[in-house]
């Protein structure tokens, strides 16, 4: 039985990141990806969803980038879980992401699995699959893949790029590669560079991977194996550093998962032990192991001021777009500190920036979760923002 | 240092116009330019960033308190939270036409540093504040012997924000010392009516329950 399972989660993440149930656009040979690590991808898709309508004057696009193990499903029923949008709380109609006023485009990244061209795609060079002969990409060249797709579909600005964690990374790329395409901005949880303890976290879940001797040096799609477990304690690991030690407290607490004492032995005697095991195991039905390795070393290699020598505020010099950064008061993996540095990049330029910090006991994840003052900010943001470019107000 | 929050909230019954705006925000007001740039540091829950925009300012603020920030933000202001003690120093020179600071000064640690911040940043200040030489708070402690509390800064010496009062008179020379320069200045009544302009100081010290001054530097 554990075979036939294997094969249907190979099966269903080959088919994922080969043919996605999404909308694809494909670029040719004649259109290469250029990378930052100096080689060129092409050909080369990006897998993508959309809701609402795109306006005649075409300025009520948002653009939504998805968190390291996120993807472009935001709204909608996932087609490999079957859960509901990773971001429903916050994009459909009458959210503050409001879909019957805005056109929300949401792509999958570069070097993602669930159809844009990453690690588990098919290297065109081969005919297999690319595993590490993909080549390490940046978030840089995820932002700049998505200023192809937009280009394709004829959006010339964004009236606003809205991401948290990852997602907050690439909007801050976005508004520093182009600042004339971004009406407005909205980096929550995020950084202007990857702190030295998240890059040790994502090293630890990395070895993690690469320890399981079913990831057989990247290649186990040809050798038919998963690196279940290595992914799984990787998740496992990560997923503390999303929460908080009082959201885990107040969860979980000491209680045991359905039992009165101790096993004395090594199962999962604790809740908390329980949940992050299932944790782990439903990440692995859906994510590539190798995604997981290029996707954290693109965080990994992000430093907005080591781009603009030295110096942040340098990225947003005359910078024409406005700004709303977002931070929790629980979330210790990008701290109020990493936002504050955010703003006060901003402002050595004198940008237009609103700067929120949202008391929760939530950790990291909070942004994802419901927080009724983040939902309350970021609609206030983008109607004001709405009104300043001319977009006529949702229903209220 | 206070949230200036805390002030508008003790501050609901300051006098108003039929308008419903707060005297004091409209003698601020009619001291910015139209179509000038604001940074309104303490900026509260926002009603004279609202009030200055409606004017077709475009008004940034820094407000102390989370719980004001966050209102603000979702009325779609600008404003950043953070501290006029310490974040004035992250901008940059000449950014704003106009830095003000509404009510805000006697609760900041170094009014004096924060004074050639706001004039460092902006080519013009405005500074509203209580005056503590009003004769009433005079008499309070005249004859009461004890800080006084009044309608307007109704806090016990021990509880209240405010660690800095000065009075109108104190103020000019604080501008002497940071090198501002007094372009114009107003006082207003215990019922927010401005008083006499060609009124001496010493009575606009005495008979002003609050002052607000526009400054320019003085180099």
């Amino acid at each position: 039985m554990a075979e036939t399972q294997l094969k249907d989660d190979r099966d269903i993440r080959l088919r994922e990141a080969e043919h996605p149930q999404s909308l694809v656009v494909r670029f040719g040979a004649e259109k290469p990806l250029k990378l930052d690590a100096g080689v060129e991808l092409a050909p080369f898709q990006i897998a993508y969803q959309t809701y609402g309508t795109l306006n005649a004057e075409r300025s009520n696009a948002v653009l939504i980038c998805h968190a390291l193990t996120g993807d472009q499903h935001v709204a909608n029923i996932h087609p490999v879980t079957g859960k509901p949008g990773w971001w429903e709380t916050m994009v459909g109609p009458g959210k503050p992401i409001d879909t019957e006023r805005y056109f929300v485009i949401c792509p999958n990244v570069v070097g993602g699995c669930m159809g844009t061209t990453g690690p588990a795609s098919i290297n065109p060079a081969t005919g297999a699959v690319f595993g590490l002969e993909f080549p390490v990409i940046t978030i840089r060249d995820m932002v700049r893949a998505q200023a192809m797709l937009l280009d394709h579909l004829g959006i010339e600005m964004l009236f606003s790029v809205a991401g948290g964690s990852m997602g907050g990374m690439q909007v801050l790329q976005w508004a520093a590669s182009y600042p004339e395409r971004v009406f407005s901005a909205l980096p929550i949880a995020a950084a202007t560079r990857h702190s030295a303890q998240n890059i040790a976290f994502h090293e630890v879940g990395r070895q993690a991977v690469m320890a399981d001797p079913d990831w057989r040096g990247g290649r186990y799609f040809a050798e038919g194996t998963n690196p279940r477990r290595g992914l799984a304690v990787a998740r496992m690991g990560a997923h503390i550093t999303y929460l908080s030690d009082a959201a885990l407290h107040r969860k979980f607490g000491r209680k045991f998962q359905d039992r009165e004492n101790p096993t004395f032995s090594f199962d999962a005697d604790f809740q908390v032990e329980s949940y992050l095991r299932y944790q782990g195991i439903t990440f692995v039905e859906r994510f590539d192991a190798n995604s997981y390795l290029y996707l954290t070393r693109a965080m990994d290699y992000f430093d907005l001021a080591g781009d603009y020598g030295g110096v942040a505020a340098n990225a947003f010099k005359g910078t024409p777009t406005r700004f709303c950064v977002i931070s929790f008061t629980s979330d210790w993996l990008f701290p109020t500190p990493e936002s504050r540095a955010i703003v006060h990049a901003l402002n050595a330029g004198a940008a237009r920036v609103s700067f929120a910090e949202i008391e929760t006991d939530k950790g990291h994840d909070a942004f994802l979760l419901e927080e009724p003052e983040l939902f309350a900010i970021v609609r206030g943001f983008l109607e004001s923002a709405g009104r300043a470019r001319g977009i006529p107000p949702g229903r209220t | 240092m206070l949230t200036r929050l805390q002030r508008d909230r003790t501050m609901e019954e300051t006098p108003r116009a039929p308008t419903g705006a707060r005297v004091d925000h409209l003698v601020v007001a009619q001291m910015v330019e139209p179509r000038s740039r604001v940074l309104d540091v303490g900026c509260g829950d926002g009603e004279l960033l609202k009030l200055l925009e409606a004017r077709g300012v475009d008004g940034r603020g820094i407000e102390l308190s989370r719980e004001g920030v966050n209102e603000c933000v979702a009325k779609g202001l600008a404003v950043i939270q953070g501290d006029a003690d310490t974040d004035l120093a992250n901008y940059p020179d000449d950014a704003f036409d106009y830095v003000i600071l509404s009510q805000t000064l006697q609760a900041t640690l170094r009014p004096r540093a924060v004074l050639e911040h706001m004039l460092r940043i902006g080519s013009h200040a405005v500074v509203s504040f209580p005056n503590f030489g009003h004769w009433r708070i005079r008499l309070a402690l005249l004859f009461g012997g004890q800080m006084p509390t009044t309608a307007n800064l109704p806090e016990t010496w021990y509880d209240t924000p405010n660690i800095h009062f000065c009075t109108i008179k104190d103020f000019r020379h604080l501008c002497e010392v940071a090198g501002a320069k007094m372009e114009k200045a107003v006082a207003l009544n215990a019922w927010g009516s401005p008083l006499r302009l060609n009124a001496p100081w010493w009575f606009w010290n005495l008979m002003g329950e609050q002052a607000v001054f526009l400054l320019s530097r003085n180099r």
